[in-house]
């Protein structure tokens, strides 16, 4: 699998000689945005299936789709995995880009915000529609 | 020369408070490489990846609707009803398949499948250059496979 004869693991022979990491956050990053789009493989086409189901459907019937717990679970998992992808993603674009300090920073942090308020709003959403729906039953 | 090796001086000297430094010459950049699908395939993922973000919001924008209520879900649903609506839409399936497609042949050359200097041989083995036209003929074809099954459903009301 690996194309160096002998290395076994994603760290680099220098960082084991020298006992110095990356200056940041090593392979966190890319690890990470790997495993949330191995996750997203399957969820988007599960979600693209969801959509053809849900076109012209009635309110009703839409909150009877999210309030079933396999599309719940999938909806709640579909949306962290999303925004967590989605904020590595734009947190790369804004360290290529965006090369005034302070404005760097601020969109870092305001990223940051908006992509857990995103998943969150997503999640609580589909919560609240799966408790209503038990409720009803 | 003297003249020429003092404005260096001075612009090495003064660098922080001149634009003299602004005005070094860079090195080369995109300029000098012969163009390869690759390129293209970067820049969509990219370009893509920033367009589907903004999908992430309308996502959460439909999730909440729907949580809200029936007029909020309305206000959503009939957006989406709407000619600019349906064409987001059409832009964001291919968007979300060319990033799919993509994204699967960026895990498999992390592990080191169609990647190295062979593949990148024309004279050779040009797989460089096929898939990356794969990649994105076949997210255009199962684009346009979404969009006739779609608008088979609503059309002929089968499900």
């Amino acid at each position: 699998m690996s194309a160096y004869p002998g290395q076994d693991s994603l760290r680099t022979p220098l960082k084991i000689a020298r006992a110095l990491g990356p200056g940041r956050s090593g392979v966190h990053h890319w690890w990470l945005q790997r495993v949330t789009a191995i996750a997203l493989i399957p969820l988007s086409i599960w979600f693209l299936f969801l959509m053809g189901t849900l076109v012209h459907a009635s309110y009703p019937m839409v909150l009877a789709t999210i309030a079933q717990p396999v599309q719940a679970v999938f909806l709640m998992v579909l949306s962290v995995c999303l925004f967590w992808h989605g904020a590595l993603g734009l947190q790369v674009i804004i360290e290529d880009y965006v090369h005034t300090r302070w404005l760097e920073i601020t969109l870092q942090v305001a990223l940051s915000f908006g992509a857990i308020l995103g998943a969150l709003a997503c999640v609580l959403a589909v919560l609240a529609i799966w408790l209503a729906g038990a409720a009803q039953h | 020369m003297t003249d020429a090796w003092l404005r260096t001086l001075q612009a090495t000297i003064f660098r922080r408070n001149s634009n003299v430094a602004k005005a070094r010459p860079l090195s080369p950049h995109l300029g000098i490489y012969r163009w390869r699908v690759n390129m293209l395939q970067s820049t969509l993922h990219r370009l893509t990846g920033l367009f589907l973000c903004l999908g992430a919001l309308q996502v959460a924008w439909g999730l909440v609707a729907a949580a809200t209520g029936e007029v909020a879900w309305r206000v959503f649903a009939s957006f989406w009803d709407s000619w600019p609506g349906v064409a987001l839409l059409v832009l964001w399936t291919w968007s979300l398949l060319f990033h799919l497609c993509n994204g699967i042949q960026h895990l498999l050359r992390d592990m080191g499948m169609n990647f190295g200097p062979p593949t990148r041989d024309r004279a050779h083995n040009p797989v460089y250059w096929s898939t990356g036209w794969i990649v994105i003929g076949v997210s255009v074809a199962l684009t346009l496979l979404v969009w006739v099954i779609l608008i088979l459903r609503v059309s002929g009301g089968t499900p």
